[in-house]
């Protein structure tokens, strides 16, 4: 287990040290144009480019290039060419909301998809199954952005059931901020309501035909018993290491589309506004720290999921 | 008891019940299956009728609206049932559906027309959507056939390439490329591909892709490497471009046509996405994602700005899915394809 986690650290650690030479050269080296304008922005003055080409030094070697903007990022001093703010100071900022959003909304969507995809399973063929089936593939179908804001539309102006979007820190009030989260939260979810409950439901309906099932009925185990220690057991497995990229996107990418139609204030919705400005900074680093997140959260997964599978382990 | 005296079909067709006369290939039984499936095939039916929709935008625009997707009307006063009606009101209010030739889905804040602009951004939206599906196809399948088939330092080079790509979030990936070509286009030796132009949203999609349908396909092109025909291949002295060409491709290409539809989904969802963030379509362009972002503000007043391109969109992307479903289900009716989504 321990050669396992080694082995599967220094693979993440080459995937980061690549992960941040491309980013950098997407930023940096796109063909056609100076890359100090566009990291200056679209509103930038002559004044801003040229203290950008210093500060990056675009007129030296690409990696002594890559190695200042690493420095600048990671020491916090990158700043935003509209705002003249750290780029750190705006993230640290926002990093409540997205996390409140992306936590919050994946502890809906397993719920959720693993109570519609336990019925779809179970009652494989009926009514029931068909319609979860129906709602799942409506689900993959809705881009989150268009049901937040038609969600929006119904409970918040229509019927004023839920508050018209912004953000609540959970610091001053648990109510409200969960009044506030409810609707971004639903949005959010439904992809992966729609997702997780057609991979559970396949798995579990595999499942329930395997020799152990059989096994632990003829032992006179209650249904409650089989379906919770037996089925579910077994069938959770693959959704933890769907959930690792899922929630590692979410955070990284998805988070933009909703807290833009919610008005969050989060992370995404910065990079969202640094698009409209073309203020490439922000965008640059949460890409950069976007991806870390994937790549870390993913390493860890794998790790989880080599505990909880043995034959993993002996596999890679 | 009948005893056997021909022998059974060397490949017997999958799919149990349906036993087929011999001589029927795998595409005419597939074809059935989806023929008996109705819910597929009218899904399929609801999506051509979407692009004949967007395709028809000039003839729309010209003979019944009468006016073009970038057409402002912002000062004039059309009269619905015999009543007048600013298009814009002073306070900057475009007028809803008037069910009418004109501003059949209202104006927006502009006083365009809503309707005509959907209908043009449905063609953005859909080239787009399309255009990406074949370049994230054609990237994915030499990638994956080439690494599997192959092996070696080919496969770990373009595997670890697709890790690094698949370590982005897609739709952080998209802006990230798509904000900086927007800004300068591409210029590849005598090649120069516009900022605003449709092949950036295009290119950038069609690349965040590739590692989703590459791997599922360096997986099958692994297994197939070492069939029995591939020997004969070889033994026959047919070289590797050969074997690729006429012996793998052949074998993937039911995978390939289950991946062209479900994959058009996905793009067509990111387009939107990246739009509506403002890395995807270009202003004044407009594309179902950019009119829902120009509304998204206006949502108490006037609804129909993100109602309209928004349920177009659930529209186009459900029947694809649906349909791409059904194609599944007839081409692989035992599940064995399967995509990593995300």
């Amino acid at each position: 287990m321990i050669r396992f986690v080694v082995r599967r650290a220094a693979s993440a650690l080459g995937v980061l040290v690549a992960v941040s030479i491309l980013t950098f050269l997407i930023f940096a080296a796109i063909p056609n144009g100076n890359p100090a304008l566009r990291l200056a922005g679209r509103t930038a003055s002559p004044q801003d480019i040229a203290a950008v080409t210093k500060a990056y030094g675009f007129n030296k070697p690409i990696y002594v290039q890559y190695a200042k903007t690493m420095q600048q990022v990671f020491t916090g001093q990158i700043q935003s060419y509209t705002q003249h703010v750290t780029v750190m100071s705006q993230i640290k900022r926002g990093l409540p909301a997205t996390v409140s959003l992306a936590i919050g909304a994946t502890v809906l969507w397993l719920v959720v998809a693993i109570i519609l995809g336990l019925a779809a399973a179970l009652r494989a063929g009926s009514a029931t199954d068909t319609s979860i089936t129906v709602l799942g593939f409506a689900g993959i179908s809705a881009p989150s952005f268009v049901v937040g804001a038609i969600l929006l539309y119904l409970f918040a102006f229509k019927t004023h059931l839920f508050p018209n979007g912004g953000y609540v820190g959970i610091t001053s009030g648990v109510g409200t901020w969960f009044h506030h989260m409810v609707l971004p939260w639903i949005s959010l979810a439904v992809l992966y309501i729609g997702i997780y409950s057609q991979v559970l439901r396949s798995t579990v309906v595999e499942t329930l035909s395997e020799d152990f099932v059989r096994t632990a009925r003829a032992k006179g185990l209650s249904r409650r018993r089989i379906l919770t220690g037996h089925v579910l057991r077994t069938s959770l497995i693959p959704l933890v290491s769907l959930w690792g990229l899922d929630f590692a996107g979410v955070v990284g990418g998805g988070a933009i589309l909703v807290e833009t139609v919610f008005n969050l204030h989060g992370v995404g919705q910065y990079v969202q506004q640094s698009v409209s400005a073309l203020d490439v900074p922000p965008i640059l680093v949460t890409v950069l720290f976007g991806a870390i997140f994937v790549v870390l959260l993913s390493a860890l997964v794998d790790v989880i999921y080599a505990a909880l599978d043995p034959r993993i382990r002996l596999a890679a | 008891m009948a005893i056997e005296t021909s022998h059974p079909p060397l490949l017997a067709p999958i799919g149990g019940e349906e036993a087929a006369p011999a001589g029927i290939g795998p595409y005419r039984l597939a074809l059935r299956r989806l023929r008996r499936n109705k819910t597929a095939i009218a899904f399929g039916a609801l999506f051509l009728i979407v692009v004949i929709l967007c395709l028809l935008a000039p003839v729309y625009a010209n003979d019944i609206a009468h006016t073009g997707p970038n057409t402002n009307h912002i000062t004039e006063v059309i009269k619905v049932g015999g009543k007048s009606r600013d298009v814009v009101s002073p306070d900057g209010i475009p007028t809803g559906p008037t069910w009418g030739s004109k501003f059949f889905f209202g104006a927006d804040p502009s006083g365009r027309d809503v309707a005509v602009r959907l209908l043009y951004g449905g063609r953005n939206s859909l080239e787009i959507g399309i255009l990406a599906t074949i370049i994230t196809i054609v990237l994915a399948t030499a990638a994956g056939v080439v690494a599997g088939y192959f092996r070696g330092w080919a496969d770990g080079l373009i595997s670890r390439t697709l890790d690094l790509i698949w370590a982005y979030p897609a739709v952080l990936l998209g802006v990230a490329l798509g904000v900086n070509l927007a800004l300068g286009g591409i210029s590849v030796g005598p090649l120069h591909i516009k900022g605003n132009s449709n092949w950036i949203p295009a290119l950038v999609i069609g690349v965040v892709y590739v590692p989703y349908i590459a791997r599922p396909i360096r997986g099958q092109v692994l297994g197939l490497r070492e069939r029995e025909y591939i020997d004969a291949a070889r033994t026959l002295g047919a070289g590797h471009l050969r074997i690729m060409a006429s012996e793998i491709l052949p074998n993937l290409s039911s995978t390939l046509v289950v991946f062209v539809a479900l994959q058009m989904a996905q793009s067509i969802v990111l387009e939107a996405s990246l739009s509506f963030l403002g890395a995807g379509v270009q202003p004044p362009n407009p594309s179902w994602g950019t009119m829902i972002s120009e509304g998204v503000s206006l949502i108490t007043a006037a609804p129909h700005l993100v109602l309209v391109p928004g349920i177009m969109l659930i529209v186009a992307v459900l029947s694809v899915n649906v349909f791409g479903e059904g194609l599944r289900a007839a081409l692989d009716p035992r599940a064995t394809i399967r995509a990593n989504r995300t």
